[in-house]
């Protein structure tokens, strides 16, 4: 292993290889490290990647990309044990180019992402984990150690891609481990089905593709969410909830995903799959307040290890897209002005708040707090709606002016009117 | 209605459910996935007393999404079946003692998602 580089990156994930096709087009000496056996490998989310970011580093690469599907309609589910309340968008424009988002498999995409940067010139090294920071006395991240013989790696900028278990982050001194109430775990089961039964299933064209979000029920009550997104000829079901919440539960996070497949909403539409892949991911979700530190002299952290995801809008391997690439060109510059220090690096944090990344996670900074401290929005409501919806549709002898006076009775007994303004209020404050 | 009062009732024809739609459990889903299993574990419980004095409700055994951690009852201790972990990093986080040590397995061991 040559023991000099300009830049050491650790992790290639979106964020780390982001940072990496900056850097090595840009003309630095850009060194890559990833622990499993090909990018990707490590690497999983729930399926959304959004065309934007990606665009804005490979001009179109979505054409040649392994993508699954273009997503042109996006659902949200209300459930009940045994009901849902749907609310979806679908728009054909989103099946032409450039795609709004579409689904990809991390194995997969994460490969040809790689492949680019490599492309671009990049020196890429798998089946090394990074067990250690070197950091000279006064604090400054100076290179890297792999866990092998003579492993030391020596950089003027480390950035660390490691996602969201960030134990160098941690070394750096940067982070201090995420804490209970600040971060979601995902299981997620990839079940196999011929593209024409999704196609069917879901009423889609080849190619196409949607997406489901599902709240209330699809978490047994804790703060979480659950999910259904279609590949070409794979189904992502998962759920995720609050790992505070889940400790506490009593339940395993399996358990929740086949009483999930068990819903009647989400039984038919998976119905003859076969699973081919569990797999289980921590989503840090803490807001603008949990994230760490950006850098220090000689280091950056992007994505995942810094916290950067936006879980109201299921949105993170964009940020950290962005975030990768915002720290490789302030890396660039800090090598350019042969200064490496916080003075230039911090340019980094500056060009962030700048962007979505760093004003979404402000916008959402209590989100988590909030849903914790209000869970009727999570429990009542949903109930309170399918009993209302029920009602509405249910076709009986009651003259309407009779039903309707009925549902805003069972609304009042279940709620007063002005609590139901107040937590709505409350909500918009909180999230809106 | 508490969560697992929720999980525990049945949902309407549940009873009468089909064969291949029956809950799968962890162990089989692990044998779906790809492992490189290192001889040595990159997990570690810190201190086993903690587990023995502090933690009746042994929360490890039951949120970890690969039932990595089981109460052993004879040596009255945790085991650590680190060969199916998935790094998913709960547990480090997850125990209420912060009584887990997490390290990544070494290159190219552990989990390697073919579809992630």
């Amino acid at each position: 292993m040559a023991e000099r580089f300009d830049v050491v990156v650790v992790g290639a994930g979106p964020a780390g290889l982001s940072a990496g096709l900056v850097l090595a087009r840009g003309g630095a000496n850009v060194l890559i490290l990833e622990r499993g056996e090909y990018p990707g490998s490590k690497n999983v989310m729930g399926g959304v990647l959004y065309n934007h970011q990606l665009d804005e580093l490979i001009p179109g690469g979505w054409r040649e990309a392994p993508i699954e599907r273009n997503i042109i309609e996006q659902n949200y589910w209300l459930m009940t044990r045994d009901s849902a309340v749907s609310f979806g968008y679908r728009n054909q424009d989103w099946a032409g180019d450039p795609p709004n988002c579409f689904t990809v498999l991390r194995a997969k995409f994460d490969q040809w992402f790689a492949k680019k940067v490599e492309e671009a010139g990049a020196t890429l090294i798998t089946r090394t984990t990074v067990v250690d920071l070197l950091q000279d006395d006064d604090g400054r991240v100076v290179g890297v150690r792999a866990g092998r013989p003579e492993g030391e790696v020596y950089a003027d900028v480390v950035i660390l891609a490691e996602g969201v278990n960030n134990l160098l982050t941690q070394k750096a001194g940067l982070h201090n481990d995420w804490k209970m109430n600040e971060a979601a775990l995902a299981v997620k089961e990839v079940i196999e089905l011929p593209r024409e039964k999704i196609e069917d299933r879901f009423g889609l064209e080849p190619g196409q593709g949607a997406t489901i979000e599902m709240l209330g029920d699809a978490s047994a009550g804790m703060l979480g969410m659950g999910f259904l997104y279609t590949n070409k000829e794979s189904l992502s079901l998962g759920v995720g909830v609050l790992v505070k919440h889940l400790v506490y539960s009593g339940m395993n996070p399996n358990d929740l995903l086949e009483r999930l497949k068990q819903h009647p909403k989400v039984r038919p539409l998976i119905e003859g799959g076969r699973v081919i892949e569990y797999s289980a991911k921590l989503i840090p979700e803490g807001g603008y307040k949990a994230i760490a530190r950006l850098f220090k002299d000689g280091v950056m952290v992007v994505g995942d290890a810094a916290g950067l995801t936006n879980a109201i809008h299921r949105e993170g391997s964009n940020l950290a897209m962005t975030s990768g690439r915002i720290a490789g060109e302030v890396a660039l510059e800090a090598l350019a002005e042969g200064d490496p220090t916080s003075r230039v690096l911090r340019r980094y944090q500056e060009r962030l708040e700048e962007t979505y990344v760093l004003k979404d996670l402000r916008k959402y900074n209590h989100a988590n707090e909030f849903f914790d401290e209000n869970p009727q929005f999570l429990r009542d409501y949903p109930e309170l709606l399918s009993r209302m919806m029920r009602e509405f549709f249910t076709v009986d002898s009651t003259p309407k002016w009779d039903k309707q006076a009925k549902i805003l009775r069972m609304v009042r007994r279940e709620r007063p009117l002005w609590r139901i303004a107040y937590d709505l209020f409350k909500m918009w404050r909180a999230i809106g | 209605m508490s969560a697992q009062a929720l999980a525990a009732k049945p949902v309407p024809g549940e009873e009468k459910e089909k064969k291949d739609s029956r809950p799968v459990s962890i162990e089989d889903k692990l044998y779906l996935n790809r492992f490189n299993a290192d001889k040595q574990s990159h997990l570690f419980i810190i201190d086993p007393e903690i587990c023995l004095t502090k933690c009746p409700e042994q929360y490890c055994t039951k949120f970890c999404p690969a039932h990595v951690y089981e109460w052993d009852a004879e040596a009255q201790k945790i085991l650590v079946g680190y060969e199916g972990c998935i790094e998913c990093g709960t547990c480090r986080i997850g125990c209420p003692f912060r009584n887990i040590k997490w390290l990544n397995p070494r290159g190219g061991y552990g989990v390697q998602y073919r579809q992630g």
